[in-house]
């Protein structure tokens, strides 16, 4: 019945010879295993960060931010680098399974629920940044457009701080209902194959009682065309908007229309990064290396290459239209950002971000893995001195000289951080331990089109002439005609 | 909801499943429904099922989100408070885009995913009968409902004619109810 044919000159998709039995066996059976040792240390080692984290934060609330070391001149330190940082990586999740879904690239089908978890981790530590930079947070409900006793007073709708509320928000929400979305049939099939009462219990709980009808299937299937062609442009917005919370602020270094498109190819870069960081791992510890192929982290570096070189280029565009526009503020932030006192932090970028990626133009390299995941953090690396550069060094030289100050973080705001990985990375082993983290259906789905074992059969196909093989189709089709009616 | 008798085939391939499902639709046997592993393509034509609508669900939903952000907006600047930024207009369209944006999505996604919800009527602690339990796993069930008119003998028969691998008479519920997977007290009353 797949008259999609895909030539053997296409590399497979899954490894192995495999059957749809066996890919149940492959992905589900690490969540009925006990854990490795390496899970528990692994988990544990998050958790105490993560509880280092809320110690630091909960200091700061008590304390309040003077805790911090941003000051009157740069009001923007880490907090918000981090914030940005996070909000790059939740990229990757939604652009794999949302636009490559529309652009048809089989290989997503491999990555696209590991890389989704991760988009909506990243995301939730993203929200931290902001709602605690506020200092009182228990008044945070204030940013919100409900009736209250204030007048009531609104927030300001035509500011990018609030559209970046309804864009992470949203952008949270959208991701999680298509991530759990194809994650129920896979939950049915942990639950059918559950041997003890718990298990049962539990997955039967998160599959929704799905049964996987011929009417199921093809709802499940509309609602995920549709959800990827939502959130393709929501991708897109939320790094927008985030880039316009600087954009639309008369500030040398920020006051540039570039941003949009140079947030959203930047964090695309980290992304895709942060992606090949956890995949290189996982497929090693869970033995999946026979659906997360060398071909698939090759395809996300050679990504990681051009987003990295569109990054490049935006960088170059700046300096170029700093000293093309004759503006002295603009030329003297350009100038002080490569050779002021944050100098480290311009040329860090530069190198993590710019110089670096490009030996992924040699294919040895991007086939490589251990070579691809220290680049995967090399560049997550630069990409966190991006956003550094971008925040720090526009702020903290500006237009009155008597306020030019320096800035550098407390424990606190280190500690901060820390927990935010501590948050992710607890997350993530959860869902390594409990969850399908390769889609199962959908690799079964693909198998007969792109599995190593059923690709070769197309061998003998691919010697066929042109006549022969047109005649197949065509026969194939009266079969379907028949069939229909 | 009712509790039913059915005659279950059970199928090794999808490739098989085809023309059994053909076969079936032919043949004037009460076709409960077909069971898959993975989304099949072309099996709902098969089955003669339409498309579905779920997208113009989607539409609508949208739709929704975008007049509730433009009317909320407009509403909050032009008469509830109107604010004056450096005389700018009151009714600043462009700078309401994003926020419209995030709504219309916002609104076309939960609304779809409650509607997928809903016509699947699936729900956290919804309960429906599994015919067999590797139809999540690798095998193609197709179930046929034995009334009156037909005996268990002759139903069995007709599966194992269309290339079954397995077959087997079940006494279950055909919709869904509240229950709890791990509990199977009701289905072996029903079948000692």
């Amino acid at each position: 019945m797949h008259i999609k044919y895909e030539s053997f000159v296409r590399e497979p998709l899954v490894d192995g010879s495999k059957d749809y039995h066996q890919i149940s066996e492959d992905i589900v059976s690490p969540i009925e295993r006990k854990p490795g040792r390496m899970w528990y240390v692994g988990f544990f080692f998050s958790l105490v960060l993560l509880l280092f984290g809320v110690f630091s934060v909960a200091w700061a609330v008590y304390w309040g931010l003077g805790t911090w070391g941003v000051n009157k001149t740069i009001g923007w330190g880490w907090d918000i680098t981090n914030f940005v940082w996070w909000v790059g990586i939740g990229h990757a999740g939604t652009l794999i399974s949302a636009i490559l879904l529309l652009f048809r690239q089989g290989w997503r089908t491999g990555v696209n629920r590991a890389a989704e978890a991760m988009t909506i981790f990243a995301v939730m530590c993203a929200g931290q940044f902001p709602i605690f930079h506020m200092g009182r947070v228990w008044d945070g409900f204030f940013i919100l457009p409900y009736p209250n006793t204030r007048g009531p007073l609104w927030p300001n709708l035509d500011s990018p701080l609030l559209w970046d509320v309804f864009a992470i928000s949203t952008y949270f929400t959208v991701s999680l209902l298509f991530w759990y979305s194809g994650l129920i049939p896979d939950f049915a099939l942990v639950r059918d194959r559950a041997k003890t009462k718990f298990r049962k219990m539990m997955y039967g709980f998160a599959s929704f009682g799905w049964t996987g009808t011929a009417k199921n299937w093809q709802r499940q299937e509309a609602l995920a065309l549709v959800l990827a062609g939502l959130a393709t442009p929501l991708v897109l917005s939320v790094h927008t908007i985030v880039s316009m919370d600087f954009a639309t602020s008369v500030i040398p270094g920020w006051h540039t229309t570039i941003f949009p498109p140079y947030f959203v190819a930047g964090a695309v870069f980290s992304g895709f990064a942060m992606v090949n960081t956890l995949l290189v791992i996982t497929r090693k510890i869970l033995h999946l290396e026979e659906y997360i192929t060398v071909g698939h982290l090759e395809a996300m570096n050679k990504v990681i290459v051009l987003t990295g070189s569109i990054v490049g280029i935006a960088y170059l565009t700046e300096l170029f239209i700093a000293w093309y526009s004759g503006s002295w503020g603009e030329q003297a932030e350009f100038r002080w950002r490569i050779m002021g006192p944050y100098w480290w932090s311009y040329w860090a970028m530069m190198t993590c971000n710019v110089v670096s990626p490009q030996l992924f133009w040699v294919k040895k390299l991007r086939r490589n893995i251990p070579f691809t995941f220290v680049m995967s953090i090399v560049v997550n690396i630069g990409m966190w001195f991006e956003r550094f550069v971008i925040i720090v060094t526009s702020l903290y030289r500006d237009w009155i000289p008597g306020s030019w100050a320096y800035y550098s973080p407390q424990w606190t705001e280190v500690g901060f951080y820390l927990g935010t990985f501590g948050l992710f990375f607890t997350c993530y082993f959860l869902f390594a331990k409990y969850f399908p983290v390769i889609a199962v259906s959908e690799i079964k789905f693909v198998l007969k089109t792109s599995g190593d074992n059923f690709k070769k059969k197309m061998e003998k196909i691919e010697q066929q002439s042109t006549e022969e093989f047109i005649h197949v189709v065509e026969s194939h089709h009266e079969e379907e005609h028949e069939v229909h009616h | 909801m009712a509790i039913k008798k059915f005659a279950v085939g059970v199928y090794d391939d999808e490739e098989i499943l085809f023309p059994a499902v053909k076969k079936i639709r032919h043949s004037g046997y009460k076709l409960h429904d077909v069971y898959t592993p993975f989304p099949v393509h072309g099996l709902d034509d098969a089955l003669g099922y339409k498309s579905t609508d779920l997208h113009i669900a989607g539409f609508i939903y949208g739709l929704c989100g975008t007049s509730t952000a433009v009317g909320f907006i407009s509403w909050i600047y032009c008469s509830d408070w109107p604010l004056n930024y450096g005389g700018k207009p009151h009714f600043a369209l462009p700078a309401w885009i994003p926020i419209t944006f995030e709504l219309t999505v916002l609104f076309a996604a939960v609304g779809m995913v409650l509607t997928f919800c809903y016509l699947n009527q699936i729900m956290p602690g919804v309960k429906k009968h599994v015919f067999h339990p590797r139809q999540s796993d690798d095998k193609f069930v197709a179930v046929l409902e034995i009334n009156s008119q037909v005996t268990e003998q002759e139903a069995i028969d007709f599966l194992k004619s269309t290339g079954t691998s397995e077959t087997s008479i079940q006494i279950a519920e055909a919709g869904w109810w509240y229950g709890r997977f791990d509990q199977k007290e009701a289905y072996e009353a029903l079948n000692p």
